[in-house]
């Protein structure tokens, strides 16, 4: 579009810019995935509601969930496993921490919250396994 | 163009074999054309070249006509911004040997075209006053009175993001501002933040008018282009997220300290004005 100033616009894909590069591709996955962690989120909820109902209605929900919905668990799995990646490699931006006067490096911040996240996962599958049996 | 400046294409020997490389460049002269077009040049380039030697080869050999902006060939000036085979680029920083055979060169994108690879960037300068990028100390000294001293570890704070160059490639590489022209944008509020983490400003609350509005750091979907293209590697995106948190921080300040007036117990710029006047 030329002005009347002479300047030409190139005008913006508006619907399609972010096909262009593998940059904009990660950033629509990563907020695409919040859809996911939505869904994630209703099947918990779902889950507790079962629970109230008691113990048959809890494992039929469970059993479900590896049954009929296991192609759904796996595809929210893989998006929330994103999201949560892509979540804790954008904290540095975010809390530029400093220790004894030195400013912390990214790959110090991203790899704490990662160990962080691994230990409380590895915690909760202890927990999980060997809750039952106490 | 300088003629007097000496450039890479001048030193070509013509008995190196060079490689030859495919240039297609957007051509638009506001005098003649609707519309921009491409135009490809056969540019026999070195190895050692960066892009900027293969458009100056073009310029003093085989098209006078062409039109760019240049000045330090070494990444320091910021004015040879363009896009580089769809990537915003310092052509002066994007060498011949890791590109392809041919390549495409284009105006930085998401700003008008005034001519060839120049582009109008009066927005941007607009956007980068409105931030009011200098320090706003809150009482101004006089010789007698000394300087404003600072910790070597005061100036670590902000020192990252002085490094901008205002070569506008994070405009190009943001998406946000491609959809939205009035979007303040990287690199402004990457200085809004450096001169708000300066120990010796006082400024903070007069910039949060742009810098937390819905067209500062709101806008901001955080993409993180702008810290990828960033040819120093300023991080605006860290900048513009630090942003957001503090703007939310005041946001519920004012709810738990409704008696202070004004952002982290700052002074306004009328406060300051008044001051000053009052000496």
């Amino acid at each position: 579009m030329k002005l009347a100033n002479g300047n030409y616009i190139r005008p913006p894909a508006r619907y399609s810019w972010w096909l262009r590069q593998g940059r904009y591709w990660r950033y629509m996955l990563r907020e695409l995935s919040s859809l996911f962690i939505g869904i994630f989120s209703l099947m918990l909820v779902w889950g507790l509601y079962r629970l109230s109902q008691g113990e048959a209605a809890f494992s039929s929900w469970s059993a479900n969930l590896w049954d009929q919905m296991l192609p759904l668990s796996l595809l929210v799995f893989v998006f929330a496993f994103y999201h949560s990646v892509s979540w804790f490699a954008v904290t540095p931006k975010a809390m530029p921490l400093r220790f004894a006067g030195k400013r912390l490096t990214s790959a110090f911040i991203v790899g704490a919250h990662l160990l962080l996240w691994l230990l409380v996962t590895a915690l909760t599958w202890i927990a999980f396994i060997y809750g039952g049996e106490a | 163009m300088n003629s007097e400046k000496v450039t890479a294409a001048d030193q070509v020997e013509p008995s190196k074999t060079a490689r030859m490389l495919e240039v297609e460049i957007l051509r638009y002269d506001p005098d003649q054309d609707e519309a921009p077009y491409y135009q490809v040049y056969q540019v026999p380039c070195q190895e050692e070249w960066v892009v900027l030697d293969a458009v100056n080869y073009i310029k003093d050999k085989l098209d006078r006509t062409l039109s760019y902006r240049w000045s330090c060939h070494m990444a320091v000036c910021g004015s040879c911004g363009m896009m580089v085979n769809g990537e915003p680029t310092l052509s002066c920083h994007a060498f011949i040997r890791d590109l392809p055979d041919r390549i495409k060169i284009e105006p930085l994108e998401n700003f008008p075209v005034a001519r060839d690879l120049i582009v109008e960037m009066d927005s941007f300068v607009e956007k980068l006053s409105s931030v009011k990028p200098y320090i706003n100390a809150a009482i101004e000294k006089t010789p007698e009175e000394g300087t404003y001293t600072q910790l070597p570890q005061q100036l670590q704070d902000f020192q990252l993001y002085t490094q901008c160059i205002n070569c506008l490639l994070c405009y190009s590489a943001c998406p946000q501002f491609a959809l939205n022209e009035d979007f303040v944008g990287p690199a402004a509020l990457a200085l809004a933040h450096r001169y708000n983490l300066d120990s010796r400003d006082r400024g903070r609350s007069v910039r949060e008018d742009v810098v937390a509005s819905n067209l500062g750091v709101w806008e901001c979907s955080f993409v993180g282009a702008c810290s990828e293209v960033c040819p120093k590697h300023v991080d605006p995106a860290a900048a513009i997220q630090q942003s957001k948190i503090a703007a939310t921080g005041d946001y519920f300040m004012r709810f738990l300290t409704p008696w202070k007036k004004t952002t982290k117990g700052q002074k306004s710029s009328k406060e300051i004005h008044d001051e000053a006047s009052k000496r």
